[in-house]
């Protein structure tokens, strides 16, 4: 494009004005902005800060928190170890063995015979949810993921299976059956991490 | 006599240290507190809960154990003699510009001078010859440190900082010539005589002068929104990014301390001092009214770094080139323009009027 091509816009800056220049009814009126904040805070106590060990905070419904394995109501865990989620993953955090299923089990052909998930490796986007044929695999609103060692932090279907019944009653299966009325997101749950 | 006189100095200087250390580590609470608010948090509230101690009063006690048991790494390509040198001009030239300060009312009739050096006529030069002397420990840590962040650190500081000198000194001198003197506590004097009833503060009779003092003081201080030396995103830290433990301690000492002497001088220069109207006048010598004095201008100066903090959370950095700007095109030619009109005022008032 050349300089004196029509469709060339120039942009000027604004032109300060003089008192603009002078930079300082800008200041002041920042000042007044962050003087009121201040004072918002210290009188009418709006910060918006949560104390957290003694107060809890409540995440939004559609948070990712750690994972959990859904039971059906035989307490079998759901999961049909098709692979998918695991596939799914970007994080490649999931590690699944697959087994034949029982034959007890006359709804499916496979289960799985481990489940791990490398919780430090995820970065809880959330894909193996959408991936599961099922609505086998979940991610909760548990959030204080804490561990004393790498180890600690590498989840293995015990565990996945325990999250799901620490969530059961908060967080009702996302998407097999609708919220019952009157439940909200997770709420100070005990934490099957700690 | 003089034995008993440099005792006294003696004694006041560590009294005056330690309560300017102390002041500082509780500073920073403060700031830290008043962050909090601007951004809608709450702040250090936690620290001493258990002992019982409220609003984390003991948490610049923390702070400073936090610095001092901090592991105090040297980097091994540094400058090592400058290295550890500068940290220490930093906050030497920081606490040796509180000795001509007045905290309080001076003069020989007074019970105590509440002066380190008492009687200095050169009172405002030295501060302004002693604070422009923290520069050496900003470009020496800089340097020394041998890494581009750093060094550019360095160097901006010192062009900002020499450039802000001279609108700080020419803001002073309008103040110093109407009232006749370099003494700071005679400047306060004359602040305390009324105009028809209003006190003569000098934010009255120098409003630019105010202005442009406090602007340049707060590059002075190195703060934002002129905090270039040390600008966090583009420079990782400036200075001191390869100071670690109780040296980078002492630059935060430092720059904390030279906005205890930037608020002073401020008050002492513009707000009158112990200065209260109708209240407080230089005759009074009785010990109670000592008390009120220094508890007014303590008093003002409090207000003036919360003001100074309050600016911090309000105001965006300056780019490189406004910053120049700001200093060569706006604020040297008012200054003048300020001194050149006051002068000419003062010298027509004593020609005409007395
Ligand atoms: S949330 Fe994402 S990263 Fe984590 S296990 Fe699921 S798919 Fe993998
Ligand atoms: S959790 Fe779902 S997607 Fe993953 S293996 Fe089991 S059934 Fe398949």
């Amino acid at each position: 494009m050349r300089l004196d091509d029509p469709k060339l816009k120039k942009i000027e800056p604004p032109r300060l004005s003089l008192a603009d220049r002078f930079f300082l009814p800008q200041v002041a009126a920042g000042l007044l902005v962050t003087g009121k904040h201040i004072l918002d805070v210290l009188i009418k106590d709006t910060a918006i800060t949560v104390q957290y060990p003694e107060v809890q905070h409540v995440p939004s419904p559609v948070y990712r928190g750690v994972h959990r394995l859904n039971k059906d109501e035989e307490g079998r865990p759901k999961c049909v170890a098709c692979m998918l989620c695991a596939t799914a993953c970007p994080a490649h955090c999931i590690d699944i063995v697959g087994a034949t299923a029982p034959e007890s089990w006359p709804d499916r052909e496979k289960y799985p015979e481990s489940f791990v998930i490398d919780e430090l490796r995820c970065i809880y986007c959330g894909m193996c949810e959408e991936a599961c044929p099922v609505e086998a695999i979940e991610l909760t609103g548990l959030y204080d993921l804490t561990g004393l060692s790498r180890e600690e932090m590498i989840f293995d279907k015990t565990k996945l299976l325990s999250v799901f019944d620490v969530t059961r009653d908060a967080e009702p299966m996302k998407f097999t059956t609708p919220p019952p009325a009157g439940t909200g997101p997770t709420q100070a749950l005990e934490s099957p991490v700690s | 006599m003089t034995i008993w006189v440099l005792i006294g100095i003696l004694i006041k200087i560590l009294v005056i240290v330690g309560i300017t250390q102390g002041t500082v580590a509780y500073l920073i609470l403060v700031e830290r507190k008043i962050a909090a608010w601007a951004q809608d948090r709450i702040g250090p509230n936690r620290c001493g809960r258990t002992l019982g101690v409220p609003f984390a009063l003991i948490q610049p006690l923390a702070d400073g154990a936090k610095m001092l048991l901090k592991e105090d790494v040297i980097p091994k390509y540094v400058t090592k003699p400058l290295y550890l040198l500068a940290p220490w001009i930093a906050i030497v030239t920081a606490m040796i510009g509180f000795a001509v300060v007045p905290f309080g009312p001076t003069g020989p009739e007074q019970i105590i001078d509440f002066q380190l050096a008492p009687n200095v006529d050169i009172g405002i030069l030295y501060v302004l010859a002693v604070g422009s002397l923290a520069v050496y420990g900003v470009i020496l840590a800089g340097w020394a440190s041998n890494n581009k962040y750093s060094f550019i650190g360095g160097l901006r500081s010192s062009a900002q900082l020499i450039s802000y000198e001279i609108p700080l000194g020419l803001s002073i001198l309008g103040m110093v010539l109407i009232a006749g003197s370099l003494d700071l506590s005679k400047i306060i004097n004359w602040q305390t005589q009324k105009f028809y009833g209003i006190p003569c503060w000098g934010v009255l009779a120098q409003p630019l002068g105010f202005i442009l003092f406090f602007t340049s003081a707060f590059a002075e201080t190195n703060r934002l929104p002129f905090d270039l030396p040390e600008s966090e995103q583009e420079l990782v830290g400036g200075f001191h990014t390869e100071y670690s433990a109780m040296k980078f301690g002492m630059f935060f000492l430092g720059e904390y301390l030279h906005v205890i002497t930037v608020s002073f001088i401020t008050v002492i220069l513009f707000f009158g001092g112990w200065d209260f109207p109708y209240l407080t006048y230089p005759e009074q010598t009785a010990w109670y009214w000592t008390i009120l004095k220094v508890a007014v201008i303590t008093i003002k100066v409090m207000i003036a770094i919360i003001f100074i903090m309050w600016i911090r959370w309000t105001l965006p950095r300056f780019r490189y080139d406004q910053l120049m700007d700001l200093a060569w095109k706006s604020m040297i030619p008012l200054a003048l323009i300020n001194l050149v009109a006051t002068a000419a005022i003062v010298q027509l008032v004593r020609t005409y009027w007395s």
